[in-house]
């Protein structure tokens, strides 16, 4: 608490709001004693726009492909009916896809970087408060604009002059500081994870997780929430690479961790050096392939983009076999029979399965959780829409964990809660961290009698043990 | 005059026309970045962009074209039109059968009539969309208009030359001007969707192809 009366007094310190990441314990510190960025939002409007450089980098990234989107726009509108913001804000044409790329990116280009503090506001509040780049109104467009890629883009021009959200600055931090998106080093790792074994080994004898395996199939990487606030579920994990069988490790070093704030924040400097953490730790470790949690966004940063911001030409991951998503190792395993269910523990009730945008829109793991879905559920209902076209669960794109759009986040839940409303479904299967915390928020606060889960627990429920792996009474 | 419009303007405005397209294909390619655009650029993407681009030429094929039928069925109405009537039409015909000695299939004067009154509806509906649709209305900027003039122009004055309504000759060295600056303002104007369309959704359906999931299964359905 002195911490926070001197970081809100102290006149000598420098500002908190500015272009520079914070790349030390120290200032990280620092920021987060401040707490809900009351002074880093109050300095943000005195913060000058480094013109020059902001007319720099658009000389040097601004290239042909947005260049062409946001100039053979016919203004056709099509875009407004594909965005939940604009479903939830009872369609506000403001809320319009195209509306809002081209009032802000759209102007920036236009006026070659020459905008002032209270623009860098607006182009903030709509990169982070109106927009989660779900990247859903890019499939509806006829000319292929992708106006989520664009509101990517917009939020690293934005985060390079320093205009972004106290969280995401203290979140890109964090990689920067811990290459992970909490204060979570590698030993605190390995100690939850030792602790985790030591609980569960009682109910699975021979439970192991094997720490730095030279040579392993799957090195396994996870969201740094586990440790911190969800330590079972690396025990669920654990468990369930146990019972299949799996030749697993995980990497006591940087690595570890796979998710990326910095992405949601658009630094992307920072989004280079996670990535490569965490293909270092594969080479290092010389696995065959990665297997990361159930964590869409951790999917994107690291397999999808990761290989660009590493520099690999051929776009793909280190690793022999191709990297997979939590859910394809899953299906994996129950295909091989590895991991076999009881038929008759099958879930009962109706249940519904949320779509990830960031491995289902955009990386087509489309029929994978559904394959799963007939092993785990007896009355499966889709949403609708659903697959690539499923709506963002309104929590994407850092939306979660911003307090200043917290209001703007809550409306946009609506949509999540009337597609959910409409299956009559009361359980909801959501294979990834964001999804999960916004339907427990959506929960909370529109109180419509729904349980969520992840996958691991629902698993670990309908295992059948093997008779050689069961305790001794 | 007529000699004039009809002649060198002619070839000058095709000249720039063609021109023009090949320079924005060139500077859009050569404008793509792999590291930038986070895709890697290679013959894996082809069956996606053929595929984007398919989906999107066929009516009601995507389903942004199904979710918006009326829309829809208006601009497929007003780009087929947009293509079709100038290039089919027999009176053009005979002029690039005299000029190059070449000529193919032809509409019927009849058909064109008809066909050019139905791209005038289309013309009114998307303006009208324009007016009256919220969403489009606060997106729309004068320029939108002038592109609907620049390519409505053509089809006003050769409705009217065909008819011979007012001066025969007047009009048409209005309507041939009208033609030669759709064909120019072609390339320098929004209207470079001519070619860019093929573009950007050859981009992005090889970004979805290459990199967003394309080696699953049925890949994006759009």
């Amino acid at each position: 608490m002195a911490e926070e009366a001197a970081v809100a007094n102290d006149q000598n310190l420098p500002p908190l709001a500015n272009r520079t990441p914070v790349k030390t314990e120290e200032a990280l510190k620092t920021l987060l004693a401040d707490r809900g960025g009351k002074r880093y939002y109050a300095e943000l409007k005195e913060l000058d726009v480094d013109k020059e450089a902001l007319k720099k980098t658009l000389d040097m990234t601004f290239k042909s492909r947005m260049k062409t989107w946001l100039e053979i726009c016919a203004h056709c509108a099509m875009c407004a009916e594909t965005c939940l913001y604009y479903i939830a804000n009872d369609r506000d044409p403001k809320q319009t896809p195209s509306y809002k790329i081209q009032t802000t990116l759209g102007e920036i280009v236009k006026r070659k970087g020459d905008v002032d503090n209270a623009f860098m506001h607006y182009c903030m509040d709509t990169a982070w408060g109106k927009c989660t780049c779900c990247t859903r109104c890019g499939i509806y467009c006829p000319f292929g604009i992708d106006m989520g890629v664009m509101f990517g883009y917009l939020r690293g021009l934005c985060y390079s002059q320093g205009f972004v959200p106290f969280e995401l600055k203290i979140g890109a931090g964090m990689h920067w500081v811990y290459n992970a998106q909490m204060d979570v080093t590698p030993t605190d790792y390995i100690e939850t994870v030792e602790w985790m074994v030591e609980e569960w080994e009682e109910y699975y004898p021979g439970l192991t997780v094997p720490v730095d395996k030279e040579g392993a199939d799957i090195m396994y990487v996870v969201n740094a929430r586990e440790p911190k606030h969800y330590p079972e579920d690396l025990a669920e994990a654990a468990v369930l690479f146990h019972l299949a069988g799996a030749d697993w490790t995980i990497p006591s070093t940087v690595g570890w961790e796979g998710t990326s704030l910095a992405m949601f924040a658009g630094d992307w400097p920072c989004c280079t050096q996670q990535v490569k953490g965490v293909y270092s730790a594969m080479e290092r470790l010389k696995v065959k392939r990665y297997v990361g949690t159930e964590c869409g966004h951790q999917h994107r940063a690291t397999i999808t983009e990761g290989p660009y911001w590493a520099g690999r030409k051929d776009g793909l991951p280190p690793g022999e076999k191709p990297s997979l998503h939590y859910v394809e190792w899953v299906l994996e395993v129950l295909k091989s029979g590895a991991l076999k269910l009881d038929p008759a523990k099958k879930i009962k009730e109706p249940v519904t399965l949320q779509d990830p945008c960031n491995y289902i829109r955009n990386h087509g793991l489309t029929n994978v959780t559904r394959e799963i879905m007939s092993y785990i559920a007896e009355d499966f209902r889709e949403m609708s829409p659903n697959r690539e076209h499923n709506f963002c669960c309104g929590g994407g794109g850092g939306l979660n964990g911003i307090g200043l759009y917290r209001k703007e986040r809550d409306i946009g839940l609506k949509v999540k809660r009337d597609q959910i409303l409409a299956t009559g479904a009361k359980f909801v299967v959501s294979p990834c961290h964001n999804c999960w915390d916004a339907i427990r928020d959506l929960e909370e606060v529109y109180e419509i009698g729904i349980t969520w889960s992840f996958l691991k627990p629902i698993l670990l429920k309908q295992v059948i043990v093997p008779d050689h792996m069961k305790p001794k009474e | 005059m007529y000699e004039f419009v009809s002649g060198p303007l002619v070839w000058i405005s095709f000249g720039i026309f063609f021109v023009g397209l090949l320079v924005r294909v060139i500077a859009y390619v050569k404008g793509l970045d792999w590291q930038k655009d986070r895709v890697a650029y290679s013959a894996a993407g082809i069956p996606g962009a053929v595929k984007s681009i398919v989906y999107w030429l066929i009516p009601f094929k995507s389903q942004a074209w199904r979710d918006n039928p009326v829309f829809t069925i208006g601009t497929f109405v007003f780009h087929l039109c947009l293509l079709a009537v100038p290039i089919f039409l027999l009176g053009h015909n005979i002029l690039w059968d005299e000029s190059w000695g070449i000529s193919w299939w032809t509409l019927s004067d009849m058909t064109a009539d008809w066909l050019t009154l139905l791209f005038f509806a289309a013309v009114v509906f998307l303006i009208i969309r324009r007016i009256v649709n919220p969403d489009v209305r606060l997106l729309t900027t004068g320029y939108d208009y002038l592109i609907i003039a620049i390519a409505a122009a053509p089809f006003v004055t050769g409705y009217m030359a065909y008819h011979q309504w007012f001066d025969y000759k007047t009009i048409l060295i209005i309507h041939i001007l009208a033609g030669e600056l759709m064909l120019i303002a072609i390339p320098f104007t929004k209207l470079s969707h001519f070619v860019l369309f093929f573009c950007s959704r050859a981009q992005l359906g090889m970004d979805y192809g290459i990199k967003r999931g394309g080696r699953y299964g049925r890949g994006i359905c759009w």
